[in-house]
């Protein structure tokens, strides 16, 4: 998605572009398949940033769309009911209306309700594009200010689940971002899911005369005194250009002209990784008692935000339920979709005979976690028609982000600029996270390195 | 271009960038971030789009002439009269 972004920006303003993409279709950590008859994105709990209003907290959507010259009508967002934030003695419900959540942290947290707001006030004044600050403790900043850890904790879960790839801590420009991002911009949904954005990107790019080329894998990216020259395809054949982007991520990028790497240490990779798994009842989850949009459970007052030592950590995680958005007329997919952190290293090893009956295990072992013991979701074990679960080796393996690392590495290249004169970093590990933010970040490093 | 032919390629431009944005009634005397919602990102993307539709560059120092939409126009008119 940071690609075809900046593939936009590029063919609009009439640079000869290509998309190199290995796969044979377009989307990487938010692309779709069909399985069982079921259409099925990979990604895609929620677009966040949902307000258009350029003045917003971020005015990240609005910026997004007047850059790629898209109409917000043509995404089709609906926005969500309401989400929940669900921990063993407290829940806190959130909409797309903030007032809302400061409501509902008043009423849970009454001590804290003044600290609230002297948090808020703090995320509004720090612009996260605007200052390259040095990496600073979401922990201790929070906890400096509030002093009920159980709201830190409510508050972290939600934030860290969505944009977070550094273990047990955040970065607070991270941290912000998301703030703003999730509480104060909200959720939508377009009803046809991924499909809609991407088709959506696709048609522009082609439109704008860009030229995308599936299975066209990049085994090497061929560097000549500091500077890129080509790449060669998987294939054998070689393209020569000026300048590359690559969205593949820091490390990724490295080990394909890995001359360049820098001297000494090596930037570490992300170990936060994810399975999934998507539920299809035999029934409409309202029917079941599903009544929001997007669930954020722990089954700990202190949330762990940290690689797991288990195949799968069920005790906390995230519950999506697609069919409970606002949609004009209303969706039917039966679909429940459940997020925890998993343990890359495990299922890296697994071996192939091991790896269904493995994921059944942990698949139950999460549903129940999430259900009959955390009782954060009605129980589906005895409804469910169709199951598929990913895990992170399904990642690594279809978008080649190391170790399944959704948010990638934990540092970030905020400028985009490698050790190659004309090759930059877009995406993940630019350092905008999740769909809005890639697109913002192929937006921006397109622009400030190639456009200006 | 005569002058009011360039005012009307530049309000074209705007209204590419920000569709939602009524161009109407806009003072060509008053400063254009004042009367309709346009931030850093939309005015480097107004002169590129000058760049692109019509070849003219813009330098970053004459930035500040492109103001007010009638500074635009003026701006353009003696690098653009011929276009
Ligand atoms: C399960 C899951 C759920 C998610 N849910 C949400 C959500 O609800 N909301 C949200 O905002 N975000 C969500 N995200 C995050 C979001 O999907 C990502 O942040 C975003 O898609 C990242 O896009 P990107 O362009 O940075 O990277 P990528 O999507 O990884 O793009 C990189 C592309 O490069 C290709 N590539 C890699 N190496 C090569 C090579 N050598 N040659 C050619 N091509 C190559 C890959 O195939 C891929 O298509 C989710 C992610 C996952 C995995």
């Amino acid at each position: 998605m940071s690609g075809l972004s900046a593939g936009i920006r590029l063919a609009h303003f009439g640079k000869k572009v290509a998309i190199l993409e290995r796969h044979d279709r377009v989307g990487g950590l938010n692309s779709y398949y069909s399985l069982g008859g079921y259409d099925i994105d990979v990604g895609l709990h929620a677009v966040t940033n949902y307000a258009l209003s350029r003045k917003s907290p971020t005015g990240a959507l609005g910026k997004i769309l007047r850059q790629l010259r898209i109409r917000p009508e043509e995404l089709d967002l609906s926005p969500q009911k309401k989400s929940r934030i669900s921990f063993p003695s407290v829940t806190l419900d959130f909409t797309n209306d903030f007032a809302y959540f400061i409501e509902a942290i008043n009423e849970a947290f009454p001590s804290q309700k003044d600290n609230f707001r002297t948090l808020v006030a703090k995320v509004e004044k720090h612009d996260p594009f605007k200052t390259a600050s040095a990496p600073q403790s979401t922990r201790e900043m929070l906890l400096s200010i509030i002093r009920e850890p159980l709201l830190v904790e409510m508050l972290l879960a939600p934030l860290m689940y969505y944009g977070n790839p550094i273990e047990n801590d955040m970065d607070f420009r991270q941290f912000v971002i998301m703030f703003k991002s999730i509480y104060m911009e909200g959720f939508a949904r377009p009803k046809r899911g991924v499909r809609q954005i991407l088709d959506l990107l696709v048609e522009r790019f082609e439109n704008k005369g860009g030229e995308l080329k599936l299975n066209s894998g990049v085994q090497d990216i061929v560097v000549k005194d500091g500077k890129a020259k080509g790449v060669e395809l998987y294939d054998g054949t070689y393209l020569p250009c000026r300048s590359i982007l690559s969205s593949a991520g820091r490390l990724e990028t490295i080990a394909l002209c890995p001359e360049t790497a820098p001297k000494g240490k090596q930037p570490k990779a992300g170990v936060m990784a994810f399975s999934e798994s998507v539920n299809i009842l035999d029934k409409h989850p309202q029917e079941l008692g599903f009544e929001h949009s997007i669930i954020f459970f722990s089954n700990r007052d202190k949330f762990r935000f940290r690689r797991p030592d288990e195949p799968f950590e069920v005790n906390d995680g995230v519950i999506c339920v697609p069919d409970n958005f606002e949609y004009e007329t209303p969706l039917q997919t039966d679909m429940v979709r459940i997020t925890n952190k998993a343990d890359h290293r495990f299922w890296e090893k697994i071996n192939r005979l091991q790896n269904l009956p493995t994921k059944k295990e942990w698949h139950q072992k999460s549903l129940e976690a999430a259900s009959t013991v955390g009782r954060h979701m009605p129980d589906i074990s005895k409804n469910l028609k169709f199951v598929d679960i990913f895990t992170p080796r399904t990642v690594e393996r279809y978008t080649g982000h190391i170790h399944g690392a959704v948010y990638g590495a934990p540092v970030k290249v905020w400028d985009g600029v490698t050790p190659v004169e004309n090759l930059f970093l877009c995406g993940t590990d630019q350092g905008f996270l999740g769909i809005i933010g890639t697109m913002l970040s192929g937006i921006s490093i397109a622009n400030q390195h190639l456009l200006q | 271009m005569d002058k009011s032919q360039l005012r009307e390629a530049v309000i074209d431009i705007i209204k590419s960038i920000a569709p939602d944005e009524d161009l109407n009634g806009i003072d060509g005397e008053k400063p254009l971030r004042e009367q309709i919602d346009l931030d850093s990102m939309d005015f480097l993307d107004i002169v590129m789009e000058l760049r692109v539709r019509y070849k003219v560059d813009v330098p970053e120092q004459d930035y500040p002439a492109l103001n007010t939409l009638q500074g635009t126009v003026d701006y353009l008119h003696p690098k653009m009269g011929n276009v």
